[in-house]
């Protein structure tokens, strides 16, 4: 993981931030120029609650190498308030009972160390609410 | 007056019971368990590590405190875990918590007292009025080598305090330090394990240091034993305190609320702070609180607090250190635990 | 435009190929082509490649393998679409003959998966780098989550998805060039180890080195080189948000749709008109979601297209014929030209055992990611 590329997404990785279309309110993650609900490039900042829903999920049982360790891990597409929709892991609970519809909130947890001398890289995973 | 303006703590799910260890390496867990008075410890998941922690403890201490995480000008981190030797846990935590950059932060080190230690300093720096809000917090991911005595007690989980001067909850009446060169416990730079003197690390380093910090705190305060209605010990296993809280002069009643570590274990920096924030998740306006860390090498700092009127009005805010510990868990086996902690050798190791 | 016709082919097997490295097979299909037209020339090549860079450390294909054809000079260009590759190779050869530019074009494609890299980790690129393959979804991961939405929506079952598998090793059982040419049993679907839930290993295509490599020139050309030439009668592209997070719904295959009905505009045919197709099957989910796209069967009816015989050899639409990504092999870039292979072979009566008798009306499917991008050709019988 190059140090330019994962530093520039920081902002949207530790603190979720977004951005908003100015012109039709359309929210998008991470923050990006041009909307693609109206293709106006009047993008405004904006935080993504730490909750949602779960759309769709799947469990992991071949993962790539830096997840090794973890598999097998619940993955989910997840639905925040502001109708976005993030790809996160489930984790904290038996990756066999995540189904759609379960509420997570969203956690700052470590996602992938590069190996045993690279950064260390962070973000957020699902847990499940309650 | 400077005191504790919002408090957050966070303990692992994951737990590891004492007999589990001792089954693997064929202790009486019996023995083990009334020797040490200590039942079980947390664990840190896979993608937990001392900032994981930090960021989930500071974000209740954030709530708690009701103000805008960009006020706070300063945040210290100890840990004997820090996630990189070098490269501060710090900066990952105020991006996270949307501090700064216009804001001071250091990693801070001191064995199982580095927690305090940020406090301690944090503490200072809004004293001074340079700034107007600090952040000081303990948290770790303690490692115990396999077969020896602090596997059984060294655990995960930590505590993060907000100092400042305006809606305080917990107002700070004294604050001693007590400090040697005393080789009790130690990692050399490259060791994956810390080692430890045995016998010596009981009365010449942990009872000495915070026996020594506590005395030199009632006579800064003119408090004694009796003024308090907690007192909280560091924890390196379930005996320890409860030995150097008698010898102090503090009943059972008012050690009970803070010693969180039968089910909790040891987390080093972690370990009095989050037993403080567990006596604030109950104490009443008007209650003094006496804290005293240790961390070998040696020193221990000692605090002297009084709740005031705001703490039970904002304490709900966030989840308690009992909700946590007592509550949604998961036990581990041993060779769990093992890849949890690292303690398997994986290819591409030298 | 001009009308374009494929006059030639030519391919490897797919298989794990260890005696043969990339420029290799690159040279073996792409010869294979060039002599079944009696050509010894061409006037521009296009490479569709997935990933040499990862896979082998080698970019910039173009010249390469213009090189390794002994045809170093000619124009020459690498394609990516990431598992849609081949398709859009076709896809650029197709416009560069239609449009006059050129008279000879090799449309090839070529991959080369086994020579060490990690395959899960190179394929994810194929994913969105920093929304999905960041956290930890893999490629099988992400159809996984395709599937799980298409059964919760339409109730399909996952012996469903496994029927998808036991028709394609079928039917890639008779084809010599297949990476497997065995059938299994459903139960042995059902059994096999579990990628990502709810696919087993027998509902992913394999890992797979090989090349295929069509002629294409125009139609009124074609006697120069072929008897029995077979008409591109329309292409369509699209694509689809990249991430699966964005799309409206994870069960529906968006680009599938629009490419498909820019092809079908293009060839002025609908769906019902199509005799046999090729379409792609990396992960058993995604066969059944094509058919829907394509308009092949209903929305929601995918699911028992394979179980009831609606797909298979004899069936009402035979799908897959050459046995699909699942058996007869994917070496990523080289699929789409090996799809528009079988339906050469199948509109030629040259597919053997595995012909759809009278077929006049052929379809190819290509797509790229976990459904981001889909190309989709239309072939006549002349």
């Amino acid at each position: 993981m190059p140090s330019p590329r994962y530093w520039r997404e920081i902002p949207a990785r530790y603190r979720l931030e977004a951005s908003k279309c100015s012109a039709c309110g359309h929210v998008t993650y991470p923050p990006r120029r041009v909307c693609p609900e109206c293709r106006k490039d009047a993008p405004q900042r904006t935080t993504l609650s730490r909750r949602g829903t779960v759309v769709t999920s799947t469990v992991i049982h071949v993962a790539p190498s830096d997840f090794a360790m973890q598999a097998p891990y619940a993955m989910a597409v997840v639905e925040t308030p502001e109708r976005v929709r993030l790809m996160v892991q489930v984790a904290d609970c038996d990756p066999a009972t995540v189904k759609p519809g379960m509420e997570v909130s969203l956690e700052f947890r470590r996602i992938r160390a590069e190996g045993h001398g690279g950064i260390l890289c962070y973000g957020y995973k699902g847990v499940p609410a309650g | 007056m400077t005191g504790i303006v919002g408090y957050g703590a966070y303990v692992p799910r994951l737990r590891i019971k004492v007999e589990e260890i001792a089954r693997q390496w064929g202790k009486d867990p019996g023995a083990i368990r009334n020797g040490l008075m200590l039942r079980e410890k947390s664990v840190p998941g896979l993608d937990e590590d001392t900032i994981t922690i930090a960021v989930a403890a500071a974000r209740d201490a954030v709530e708690r405190a009701g103000i805008d995480p960009a006020a706070i000008g300063a945040v210290y981190i100890g840990s004997e875990s820090h996630p990189y030797a070098v490269k501060p846990s710090g900066t990952a935590v105020i991006e996270a918590l949307g501090i700064g950059p216009n804001v001071h932060v250091a990693d801070f080190e001191f064995a199982c007292k580095a927690g305090t230690e940020a406090m301690f300093v944090a503490l200072g720096l809004v004293e001074s009025g340079r700034v107007e809000y600090a952040l000081g917090i303990g948290a770790d991911t303690s490692q115990g080598a396999p077969n020896d005595a602090l596997e059984f007690s060294a655990s995960a989980g930590g505590a993060a305090f907000i100092f400042g001067k305006r809606e305080v909850l917990v107002e700070v009446l004294g604050v001693c330090s007590y400090t040697t060169d005393t080789p009790d416990f130690w990692r050399r730079e490259g060791e994956f394990y810390p080692r430890h003197a045995g016998r010596f690390t009981g009365e010449p380093a942990y009872f000495k240091h915070v026996t020594a910090a506590t005395r030199a705190l009632f006579e800064q305060t003119g408090l004694g034993p009796a003024d308090f209605r907690y007192a909280i010990f560091h924890m390196p296993n379930g005996k320890f305190p409860q030995q150097v809280g008698k010898a102090l002069g503090f009943s059972a009643q008012q050690l009970e609320t803070g010693w969180i570590v039968p089910t909790m274990g040891n987390t080093y920096s972690g370990s009095s702070p989050t037993g403080l924030a567990a006596v604030l998740d109950e104490a009443h306006p008007g209650d003094r609180i006496l804290i005293t860390s240790f961390g070998s090498g040696a020193g221990s700092d000692s605090f002297a607090l009084r709740a005031t009127e705001l703490l039970p009005r904002r304490r709900g805010r966030a989840r308690t250190v009992r909700a946590m510990l007592d509550g949604s868990r998961r036990y581990l086996t041993y060779g769990e635990y093992a890849k949890h902690r690292e303690k398997i050798i994986l290819n591409g190791q030298s | 435009m001009r009308k374009v016709a494929i006059v030639a082919a030519g391919m490897t097997r797919f298989g794990e190929l260890w005696e043969s490295s990339l420029r290799d097979l690159f040279a073996e299909a792409g010869l294979a082509a060039l002599r079944q037209a009696g050509a010894d020339h061409v006037d521009s090549i296009y490479v569709g490649n997935m990933s040499a860079g990862r896979f082998v450390g080698q970019e910039h294909l173009g010249p390469l393998m213009a090189d390794a054809l002994g045809l170093a000079g000619v124009p020459a260009t690498r394609v990516e679409s990431a598992c849609a590759s081949g398709g859009a190779a076709l896809r650029a050869a197709y416009f560069e003959v239609a449009c006059g530019a050129s008279d000879l074009v090799l449309a090839a494609g070529v991959e080369k998966m086994n020579d060490g890299a990690d395959v899960t980790d190179v394929l994810a690129t194929a994913a969105d780098q920093e929304l999905e393959a960041y956290h930890g979804v893999t490629f099988p991961g992400l159809y996984a989550m395709i599937a799980r939405a298409h059964m919760e929506a339409h109730g399909t079952t996952e012996e469903d998805l496994a029927w998808v598998a036991v028709k394609n090793h079928r039917h890639g059982a008779l084809n010599p060039r297949a990476q497997f040419q065995r059938e299994v049993g459903l139960e042995q679907v059902l059994a096999s180890s579990m990628v990502a839930e709810p696919l087993r290993l027998l509902h992913c295509s394999p890992v797979s080195d090989g090349a295929a490599a069509v002629l294409l020139c125009p139609l009124d050309h074609a006697r120069r080189f072929t008897e029995a030439p077979v008409h591109i009668l329309g292409s369509g592209m699209a694509t689809a948000p990249m991430a699966l997070a964005d799309r409206a719904d994870p069960s529906r295959l968006d680009a599938v749709h629009r490419s498909a009905a820019a092809a079908y505009g293009a060839a002025g045919i609908g769906p019902g008109d199509v005799q046999v197709a090729e379409i792609h099957d990396c992960f058993t989910i995604a066969e059944i979601c094509c058919i829907e796209a394509l308009g092949l069967v209903e929305t929601g009816q995918g699911g028992r297209a394979a179980r009831t015989g609606v797909t298979a050899h004899g069936g009402r639409i035979p799908v897959n014929t050459s046995g699909g990504l699942k058996s007869k092999g994917h070496p990523v870039g080289a699929t789409g030209i090996a799809q528009a292979i079988e339906i050469f072979e199948q509109l030629r009566g040259e597919a053997g055992r595995r012909q759809v008798e009278g077929a006049r009306i052929g379809l190819t499917q290509n797509m790229g990611g976990s459904g981001a991008s889909s190309v989709v050709h239309i072939f006549g019988r002349v």
